[in-house]
């Protein structure tokens, strides 16, 4: 995989199965994000060898699309990444889950930043795909969240979901955590 | 293209309308930069009442075509920087559908308020009162086919640090044909000739930018989420 004139990883064979839970760990700049990006399908340029993915997923990004001007409830019910129920009771339900039900109905641009985030993060309770992709998904979260979201994380692949996603912090997963350590597929 | 990407689509126009509408201070600001512009042309060539006259047509759909640049470059730049455009692309929908969605709905914001407006606007450009019924419909249209071009132009700009120049550079060969027509229709209504073919060539231009549109802009929006 190259980004630019910079070869940036090689080599790596990934197989997720249903029902893991995959981290990718490496230093600043080693990949992390671009790996995912590959994965999702959002990066196809200088990517070479083959990506299978199925048909549906969930991505998120640094940037969860969400609409400062739009309330959580309007912003989860045309989320641009579709793929989620959005009947108003679900997203109710979902917004409660992760401890927004105080502000349904205030604008986004006026919640924290890591309210900000529980927004965007509350469409995992919503999602309709199996394979789950996100970008450091802790970030801005308090400790009380990052339990919340490490729980959700391994009750979905309890179901038979999967998940990837890059993190600096070692959660606590235990041994169902899968890590691919990116800086030893870099590329010289 | 999915079964239900049309309900999606429909639900994303829904969204990009609300927040216009919460932003209602840029279509009114918009609208205010046509009203200077529109003011400068009298105290610019003179307050004589027949030239302005004789221009106001060209006048309209020249400051009508620089108003749609000067917007239509940020049209998806909100989007990319909130990480809408790439959750769009992982949506598994069509990508130029989705965002005709966001373009239909610039359009509905600018190009029809700007439609409402434009008696105002002829009748400071002291332009023939009975060619304003030709000037609002060619504008309907006009301003369809601008923003259909402003969308390609913004996909393809996206994602380029100060691509408003590069924009304009894109764009202003493309909305030539805007102008042509747009001008002679009114020109024509206000000497007493029939426009009608003027404005069925600006409906089939806005038909072909329907059609094609989509394709432009999802191909120029696969580009720049490439990094």
């Amino acid at each position: 995989m190259t980004r630019g004139y910079r070869a940036l990883l090689a080599g790596i064979d990934l197989d997720i199965k249903p029902g893991e839970l995959w981290q990718l760990t490496g230093p600043n700049g080693s990949g992390k994000t671009s790996l995912l990006r590959a994965i999702a399908g959002l990066i196809r340029v200088g990517v070479s060898g083959t990506i299978d993915r199925p048909e549906t997923l969930l991505f998120q990004g640094h940037a969860p699309g969400i609409k400062g001007l739009l309330t959580p409830l309007e912003n989860l019910q045309s989320h641009p990444g579709g793929l989620i129920e959005v009947e108003s009771d679900r997203v109710r339900e979902a917004l409660a889950a992760v401890g927004l039900l105080r502000f349904l109905d205030t604008p986004v641009m006026r919640l924290s930043a890591g309210q900000q985030r529980r927004v965007g993060l509350a469409r995992l309770w919503l999602s309709r795909s199996s394979l789950w992709l996100l970008d450091e998904p802790f970030t801005a979260i308090d400790r009380q969240g990052t339990t919340l979201l490490e729980d959700k994380l391994r009750s979905h692949c309890e179901r038979g979901g999967a998940v990837v996603f890059t993190s600096h912090q070692d959660g606590k997963f235990g041994a169902n955590l899968n890590q691919l350590e990116l800086a030893d597929y870099a590329a010289r | 293209m999915r079964p239900d990407s049309l309900g999606f689509c429909r639900q994303l126009f829904v969204r990009h309308l609300r927040c216009g509408v919460r932003r209602v201070e840029e279509v009114f600001n918009s609208l205010v930069f046509f009203l200077m512009v529109v003011t400068l042309f009298p105290l610019g060539i003179g307050p004589d009442s027949n030239t302005l006259r004789e221009l106001s047509p060209g006048i309209f759909w020249v400051v009508a075509l620089l108003s749609a640049l000067s917007v239509s470059g940020r049209l998806f730049s909100a989007d990319f920087e909130d990480g809408s455009l790439e959750q769009l692309a992982v949506s598994g929908h069509p990508l130029g559908l989705c965002a005709m969605a966001e373009v239909l709905a610039h359009w509905v914001l600018s190009g029809l308020t700007l439609v409402v407006a434009a008696p105002v606007f002829a009748l400071m450009l002291n332009m023939v009162p009975a060619a304003i019924p030709t000037l609002m419909l060619s504008l309907v249209l006009g301003t369809l086919c601008l923003s259909l071009l402003g969308g390609i132009g913004a996909a393809l700009t996206v994602g380029v640090r100060r691509g408003a120049l590069l924009l304009s550079l894109v764009m202003i060969p493309l909305t030539v044909p805007v102008l042509i027509f747009g001008t002679s229709a009114v020109g024509e209504a206000a000497i007493g000739y029939d426009p009608s073919r003027w404005i069925a060539l600006m409906g089939a231009f806005a038909a072909m930018g329907l059609l094609l549109a989509p394709l432009a802009i999802g191909a120029g929006l696969r580009i720049s989420l490439e990094q």
